[in-house]
């Protein structure tokens, strides 16, 4: 499904360059569940923003479904996060003016969808992750939980293969956090492809798959013990 | 490009952000209305003046008698040459291009009484075309000296609005007598109101005009006192003058080219210099206008700006869930479209409605006889809405082009 062959990432910042990425490769599989983990500054986000197709390689090459990124037009690369891929910042990254059916409507209404279809849609998503109630809350009279539940919400709106998360639980409590790796199990169980990116080896270890990377280059890619993860399990259940 | 994509997101985020909408539609309202009161008291003051300059009458100019300094076919200097009432039909059969001309007597403190009121003021003797040389414009109801008054020597009399003011007040004169120095006359007309600008005899609107035929049969004058002419064309002022000269020097001997032999003041050509004037004035306006308007399009431009910088995490967000740039673009193009087009036609209304107002607030001053009333034009109502809508519209712009363009990465990492 996702296909990396020897990806470099170079930023330019005027006459220096860094080099995020030296030459990754990866295969990941349809519904794998996969966590990416490493020190600040190892370039597991340049790897999202790529995998995300928010970003291009500098070389090498990135098939998305058999298709290659590296040489998408703009448009093409906007339709593909549209549809085939929902995401999770740690910032949430809502519009902090609207609602949170609101902010849950933008994918839908990139995509085109009619506005009967969107109101029914908005309303199962949000029910999904649990705040049904909350539909017409702004950003600024939520929690961290309940923001980063309507960020799911959204990821997940025009229905996409892949969901990317950025540290999905780095601004929250223990409690929300432990909310937000239960929707991700679902998720997993759903048929979702997931990608987290995480510093938590909580979560890190609840994945079956854990990739490391250290210096732009992959360390590590290793298969988990699933049965590890009990602790978070335990707090998600209580909370 | 989906035009209901982008309708339905610019109507969502639009009654979203009302504050910045509203702060954008004043910034860019008040530039308009400020920009525009200022260029409309310019443009009632140059009407004003324009009218006021014509007072005195259109393209003419005005002869009184002189005195020789050259000797001139053994006559010696310094004789006075006078002007005569016959003089008038002279140089209308000698001089080629003349339009009008006519002689005028003038006396001083002279007796006006209406009734008890009595004024001591300014007469003159006048012939009928002064009507189109020198304005002398009847008000409705009235008339102004006609050649039967001429022939006939009738005891008619037309008004400046200010005696008439004094002697009448209120009422109207038309057909009244008064007496001038004790002798009867039937008002026929009264002048419109009028401002002057320059005048060689005092204020039409101080004086009491009879036909010049009166004049001389009751006061006795010998001499006129001046002549006034309108070329056909004022571009041939000078032709004319020098055929006066001429014309003149052939009757009374003396050298043509004795400039001092007769005074000449050409009117129109210090109108012409009152024009610069009037010209610098605007021009003063207009520096002062278009500095304003700077300042008005750069704060635009800068609410346009900061808001965009504000709106860097938005255009992000909806590229990462999939917006396309033209969306992004289109949206803020609508906007500052939607935003130029209120405010500046909504500024434009509202110093329309200004000018309007104060136009009929019924104020007498010689402030306003003088520096006219505002008066909004449309041509530079668009002139400044349209400058203030396109720098509105690039700055609004550019830096949303430029959002759109990095990767969605940079934009959502913009705090």
């Amino acid at each position: 499904m996702i296909e990396l062959r020897d990806v470099v990432k170079e930023y330019q910042t005027g006459a220096v360059s860094f080099k995020a990425l030296k030459g990754v490769s990866l295969l990941i599989g349809r519904s794998e569940h996969i966590a990416i983990v490493g020190p600040s500054g190892s370039g597991k986000s340049t790897l999202m923003n790529l995998i995300g197709c928010l970003d291009v390689p500098s070389s090498g090459e990135y098939l998305l479904e058999g298709e290659a990124v590296g040489k998408m037009k703009a448009n093409q690369l906007a339709d593909i996060r549209n549809q085939k891929i929902g995401f999770v910042f740690q910032a949430f990254n809502l519009l902090p003016y609207a609602t949170a059916f609101e902010n849950v409507e933008v994918p839908l209404l990139f995509a085109r969808t009619p506005a009967k279809l969107r109101k029914k849609r908005i309303l199962e998503l949000l029910a999904r992750v649990g705040l049904a109630d909350k539909a017409n809350n702004k950003p600024t009279e939520m929690s961290g939980g309940e923001m980063q539940r309507v960020a799911i919400a959204r990821a997940l709106a025009n229905e996409p293969e892949i969901i990317l998360a950025d540290e999905p639980t780095g601004n929250l409590d223990t409690a929300s956090g432990g909310q937000i790796i239960r929707l991700f199990d679902e998720l997993c169980a759903a048929g979702k492809t997931i990608i987290i990116i995480t510093h938590d080896l909580n979560i890190a270890r609840r994945a079956p798959r854990v990739v490391r990377i250290k210096d732009g280059l992959i360390e590590s890619d290793e298969c988990n013990n699933v049965t590890e993860a009990v602790p978070v399990e335990a707090q998600a259940r209580q909370a | 490009m989906n035009a209901g994509i982008i309708y339905n997101v610019f109507v969502r985020d639009f009654r979203k952000q009302k504050k910045r909408i509203t702060l954008t539609l004043v910034a860019l309202g008040w530039g308009t209305i400020s920009i525009m009161l200022l260029l409309a008291f310019g443009e009632g003051l140059q009407r004003q003046l324009t009218i006021n300059g014509r007072g005195l009458g259109q393209d003419i100019a005005i002869l009184w008698g002189g005195q020789t300094t050259i000797p001139f076919k053994g006559l010696g200097k310094g004789r006075r040459i006078p002007l005569r009432k016959e003089d008038v039909s002279y140089l209308e059969g000698r001089v080629a291009g003349l339009k009008h001309i006519g002689g005028e007597y003038h006396r001083w403190g002279v007796e006006v009484r209406n009734g008890d009121t009595v004024v001591s003021e300014h007469i003159n003797g006048i012939p009928p075309n002064y009507e189109f040389m020198r304005s002398h414009i009847p008000q409705r109801g009235g008339r102004m000296i006609n050649e039967l008054d001429m022939q006939n020597k009738r005891r008619v009399a037309f008004l400046g609005y200010n005696l008439k003011q004094r002697v009448f007040g209120d009422t109207d004169p038309v057909g009244k007598q008064i007496l001038l120095n004790g002798m009867p006359f039937t008002v026929v007309g009264v002048e419109i109101k009028k401002m002057q600008m320059n005048s060689y005899s005092g204020q039409d609107q101080d004086k009491c005009s009879i036909p010049a035929t009166t004049f001389e049969a009751v006061f006795g004058d010998p001499y006129l006192d001046n002549i006034v002419y309108q070329p056909e064309n004022v571009d041939e002022m000078k032709t004319v003058e020098k055929g006066i000269y001429e014309a003149m020097g052939a009757k009374y001997k003396f050298d043509p080219t004795d400039e001092r032999a007769l005074g000449i003041w050409d009117v129109a050509e210090s109108s012409r210099q009152f024009n610069n004037v009037i010209l610098g004035i605007k021009l003063f306006l207009g520096i002062v206008g278009g500095l304003t308007l700077l300042i008005a399009g750069v704060g635009v431009a800068n609410i346009m700006y900061v808001s965009i910088k504000e709106r860097t995490r938005e255009i992000g967000i909806k590229m990462a869930v999939g917006a396309r740039r033209s969306y992004i673009l289109a949206q803020f193009l609508i906007e500052a479209l939607i935003i130029t087009f209120f405010g500046g036609f909504g500024g434009m209304a509202i110093s329309y409605i200004m000018t309007e107002a104060f136009k009929r607030v019924p104020i007498q001053s010689d402030v306003l006889d003088f520096m006219g009333r505002p008066t909004v034009s449309l041509e530079i109502g668009v002139v400044v809405v349209s400058i203030l809508g396109i720098m509105g519209l690039a700055s609004g712009f550019f830096p949303a082009l430029k959002a759109a363009s990095v990767n969605p990465v940079e934009s959502l990492r913009y705090e």
